[in-house]
């Protein structure tokens, strides 16, 4: 108990806790993301899914719905429903011409997630979200895999996870674009 | 009487959700890889996503009719060099012709069935490959030409060099092509240099195909031609399908473990050809099924 008790005490680390609190405070508030907003977002990134990309570019692609998903669930939780998260999966699967009801059950995992440790981490900025958001894409691909597995597939190469990578990747950028879009414009009729 | 708008969410909440959707789409699983009860749900999913295809696909349509504009200034150069390479296969078409008449004719001789004379005319469309899937699980491509097109399910897809795949899912406007690599999909071929016949399959990999089943004093060698057969009826006979890579003759095992590589590759060019054969399936048309089934 007393380390703990010490632990808590460390004024260093009650700096560190302050300033995540202040900067959560300091946070814009958001415009309400309308429906056609979010549905728009999605739509883009099943195209951005459905690009002919071909060789080491096809592998590298990271999953552009699964982000869209991602980032509605951490900024605008309850905006989105897990049944849109389905749909898209399924539309993806006809896509890819694989079994259908695969991607449907990893968006639903991915969205699930999300939505629960969604809060948390908006107390943290872009870049350290970053890996937090890397691990759930992690998980996603993983069940995506053992669906294919439990199909009689055979294990796709380590490359099949630079799709992980990029995606982690791109989380920031993609966010802090997002976000920008849904800043509010100052009105010039206000005081 | 008007309700008051809802303070708070009902409804399940979200890991009950999960659950739900979690079983739903493993009925969906089971139901796409055994029983296949509703084929029209993919179609219908097909239809709702192929703008988004087209969309998707319009980059790759600009660049080419760019490359179609460059390359449109020494048009005149290359149709003469087509011309005379024409001029050239012309000659050995002919000759074709008179073997195949030839053949014919040894064949009636001898009594044989006529099966190889009809299935030797085939019909020709010509597609593009619009998509190759992300997914490293099935080797699939889409085409773009469908059921529009003339186009039916079970025809052979070949490019310059050889065979690629077979159509298994036909959409109206577009086509799914299992690749001769994917695990599901076997060929029945032939070996040029002794003519044993046998079935190839694919194993999952990529550039991998399998001979199953071959005794361990089998005589095939390395880089044997495989040629189809035409037994079966789906693919034209003697176009080729691969080349024995390396042989593995496990004495402790019943059959070699012969792996090798197909000939035509799918990331190499974009055109591809879809063969029908010629509609002779009143004796064979049991074969077909059969071979055809096992693929879908």
């Amino acid at each position: 108990m007393i380390p703990m008790r010490c632990q808590q005490l460390d004024p260093e680390r009650i700096k560190e806790n302050n300033s995540i609190k202040e900067n959560y405070l300091k946070q814009d508030m958001y415009v309400p993301a309308g429906n056609w907003f979010i549905a728009t977002s999605l739509i883009i990134g099943l195209i951005l899914n459905f690009l002919p990309l071909q060789g080491d570019l096809l592998i590298s692609r990271p999953d552009f719905v699964a982000l869209a998903i991602t980032y509605w669930n951490v900024n605008h939780p309850y905006k989105l429903g897990m049944s849109m998260a389905f749909g898209m999966g399924l539309m993806v699967d006809v896509g890819n011409a694989g079994i259908l009801g695969q991607h449907a059950l990893a968006y639903c995992v991915i969205f699930y997630l999300t939505l629960i440790f969604g809060r948390r981490l908006r107390l943290f900025s872009l870049l350290k979200q970053a890996p937090q958001i890397g691990f759930f894409l992690l998980i996603m691909q993983i069940v995506i895999i053992l669906i294919a597995l439990s199909n009689g597939s055979a294990l796709p190469g380590w490359g099949y996870f630079l799709a992980t990578v990029t995606g982690t990747l791109l989380w920031a950028p993609a966010s802090f674009l997002m976000t920008l879009l849904l800043k509010p414009k100052p009105d010039s009729n206000a005081l | 009487m008007q309700t008051a708008p809802q303070f708070f969410r009902h409804g399940p909440g979200p890991l009950a959700r999960l659950l739900i959707f979690a079983m739903l789409s493993c009925l969906l699983i089971a139901e796409d890889t055994h029983f296949k009860y509703f084929p029209q749900l993919r179609q219908a999913i097909g239809v709702i996503i192929f703008p988004l295809q087209r969309i998707a696909y319009t980059p790759a349509d600009i660049y080419d009719q760019v490359e179609k504009f460059i390359t449109s200034f020494n048009l005149l150069e290359e149709n003469i060099k087509l011309r005379q390479l024409y001029l050239e296969r012309r000659e050995q078409l002919l000759r074709l012709d008179a073997l195949e008449a030839e053949n014919i004719h040894l064949r009636r001789l001898l009594g044989a069935v006529q099966e190889i004379e009809t299935t030797t005319k085939t019909k020709v469309v010509l597609a593009e490959i619009q998509y190759t899937p992300r997914d490293p699980f099935n080797h699939k491509i889409t085409l773009n030409k469908g059921s529009y097109h003339d186009i039916e399910l079970g025809q052979a897809v070949i490019d310059d060099k050889g065979i690629i795949g077979q159509i298994t899912r036909l959409y109206p406007l577009s086509s799914e092509v299992t690749l001769l690599t994917d695990k599901d999909h076997a060929v029945p071929i032939q070996v040029v240099r002794n003519g044993l016949r046998s079935v190839i399959s694919g194993t999952g990999k990529n550039n991998e195909l399998e001979l199953r089943y071959l005794s361990v004093n089998t005589d095939i060698q390395q880089d044997d031609l495989l040629v189809t057969s035409g037994i079966g009826g789906v693919y034209p006979p003697g176009i080729p399908v691969a080349t024995v890579l390396k042989i593995e003759q496990d004495p402790m095992g019943d059959f070699a473990l012969v792996t090798s590589t197909p000939i035509a590759g799918v990331d190499r060019n974009r055109q591809v050809l879809v063969l029908s054969l010629a509609q002779t399936e009143s004796n064979d048309s049991h074969e077909m099924s059969t071979i055809g089934s096992g693929t879908n």
